[in-house]
């Protein structure tokens, strides 16, 4: 059995963060004093809260969604984003951001007060090769694949990343924040491995580890493989 | 109804158009109806390789704008009279390419032919997106190297998830083709081997054909070399991967340094 020792000079690691997503209705004039009456219930609603404005629903000119911002600021709301916004009207002042973030709802009556951690119960299973150019992002728990993962191919996962077959692509375990994520590979030639953002890449693994079955773990701040026969 | 056929690799060079024109070809001459499309927009081949280049009227491009009939378009094998070509738009780019008319043509022509074989361009972009989109059956060109085996891996990536196939739930058929394999260096151990491939690649095997100065030669004389000389090595390769395309079980034949006559009247290995 041999180990290698790795040291990194900066880390990096995926986020996700909780903002409160505000979706306006038309007309705008009366959504906007319903908004007046909620902050002269409780003037800190969204005192510090992060706010993505969904726009999706309206349809905006340039001029009237900038008025709209406007609007916003007065009553001291941050825009962290906007989503669903004819890119045209964005302009620098507010990150455009795109669709896709998974739909979780909450009421302006409950506002949610903290994040749950995510669970580590929930994996993913993918039964095919993943290709090259292929990407899986599994927020929620550990992945498996049963087959390789591609020279190309990239795998970030919260929890641990299980390869049955050749991993050659880059994987990044406890990508959200979790030390003790783990890599397993039946055979390691892989081009980056991360977990909890303290990576190595290829030409810093051990040629002893090289083309052998493998595990990697953190021990602190070094990533650690050993080889498992 | 049709099988629709892209031959496809992302990456460029390693014989698509090649291998499109000879397979086209030896399925025609087994009496198959078989139309060919060049979906190079811009940087159209196959015409020259068909030997069809001076009789181009109509092309893809006319037919998708409506501009022409695809009856217009086709052009006929003076060879073979089962074998059509549907030639590609030099002038134009791939953006004249519409997801609408390519459905179009595919549709129109699946009822009178037996084979219809997409020509690819190189790439991961629009025509290469569009000339897999209704394919029935993927044939992955691969040269015996690591950059050509990696942009195969991430066209297979595409093929399984951008084709009209894989949005319906379908799986794509995939088959690989290994194209310009060098029995000599191969034997040095200077390319990948066939099993790294198929290790890499995880498709199964619809032939080896070797490199060859065949090749060459067919091309120059605007013939597929399945017709140009029909019992040459690349040749004999393409015909075998045609049938397995048409579901026969044939034998597979690794090409060796050691099966030319050169070599068996010397009793040696060529240098």
């Amino acid at each position: 059995m041999s180990t290698a020792r790795q040291s990194t000079s900066f880390k990096f690691r995926g986020g996700s963060f909780h903002a409160l997503v505000v979706k306006p209705e038309t007309p705008i004039n009366g959504w906007l004093a319903d908004v007046d009456a909620l902050l002269s219930r409780s003037p800190g609603f969204f005192a510090g809260k992060p706010v993505v404005i969904d726009v999706s629903d309206l349809s905006l000119t340039k001029h009237s969604f900038l008025a709209l911002l406007d609007e916003l600021s007065k009553r001291e709301i941050r825009i962290l984003g906007v989503e669903g916004a004819d890119p045209t009207c964005v302009d620098a002042r507010v990150p455009f951001l795109a669709r896709g973030r998974a739909e979780t709802s909450e009421t302006a009556a409950a506002p949610a007060t903290s994040s749950p951690a995510p669970t580590q119960t929930s994996s993913l299973l993918i039964d095919v090769p993943v290709r090259s150019g292929q990407l899986i992002i599994y927020p929620e728990g550990d992945v498996t694949i049963v087959g390789s993962v591609a020279s190309g191919a990239e795998i970030v996962a919260a929890g641990s990343i299980h390869v049955y077959g050749t991993l050659r692509g880059r994987v990044l375990a406890g990508a959200y924040g979790n030390q003790n994520a783990r890599i397993f590979c039946r055979r390691l030639e892989a081009e980056l491995m991360a977990i909890d953002g303290h990576y190595i890449v290829a030409d810093e693994i051990d040629d002893r580890l090289r083309k052998a079955p493998i595990q990697a773990w953190l021990d602190g701040d070094e990533l650690k493989i050993t080889t498992m026969h | 109804m049709a099988q629709v056929v892209v031959v496809t690799s992302g990456k460029g060079g390693v014989g698509k158009t090649t291998s499109t024109a000879a397979l086209g070809a030896a399925l025609a001459r087994e009496g198959e109806r078989v139309v060919v499309i060049d979906f190079d927009v811009g940087l159209r081949n196959l015409d020259l390789v068909m030997g069809a280049e001076r009789r181009v009227v109509f092309d893809l491009i006319h037919v998708v704008q409506g501009t022409a009939r695809l009856s217009q378009a086709l052009i006929r094998d003076k060879r073979i009279d089962t074998l059509f070509l549907l030639a590609a738009s030099q002038t134009r780019d791939k953006d004249a390419l519409t997801d609408d008319g390519v459905e179009r043509v595919i549709r129109e022509l699946r009822p009178s032919y037996d084979w219809i074989i997409c020509d690819s361009p190189a790439g991961i972009e629009r025509g290469a997106l569009l000339a897999m989109r209704y394919a029935d059956i993927a044939v992955v060109v691969t040269n015996p190297e690591v950059s050509s085996v990696r942009d195969s891996d991430r066209i297979i990536g595409l093929l399984d998830s951008t084709t009209q196939k894989a949005k319906t739930g379908e799986l794509m058929e995939k088959h690989l083709l290994l194209t310009r394999y060098d029995p000599v260096r191969a034997g040095r151990g200077e390319m990948l081997s066939i099993d790294d491939v198929l290790d890499i690649l995880c498709i199964p095997l619809l032939g080896i054909i070797p490199e060859s100065k065949e090749i060459l030669h067919a091309s120059n004389v605007g013939a597929p070399v399945t017709l140009n000389n029909p019992t040459s090595a690349p040749a004999r390769a393409y015909n075998d991967a045609a049938r397995r395309l048409q579901g026969e079980v044939v034998p597979l034949v690794v090409p060796s340094d050691k099966n030319t006559l050169f070599n068996k009247l010397l009793g040696r290995r060529a240098a």
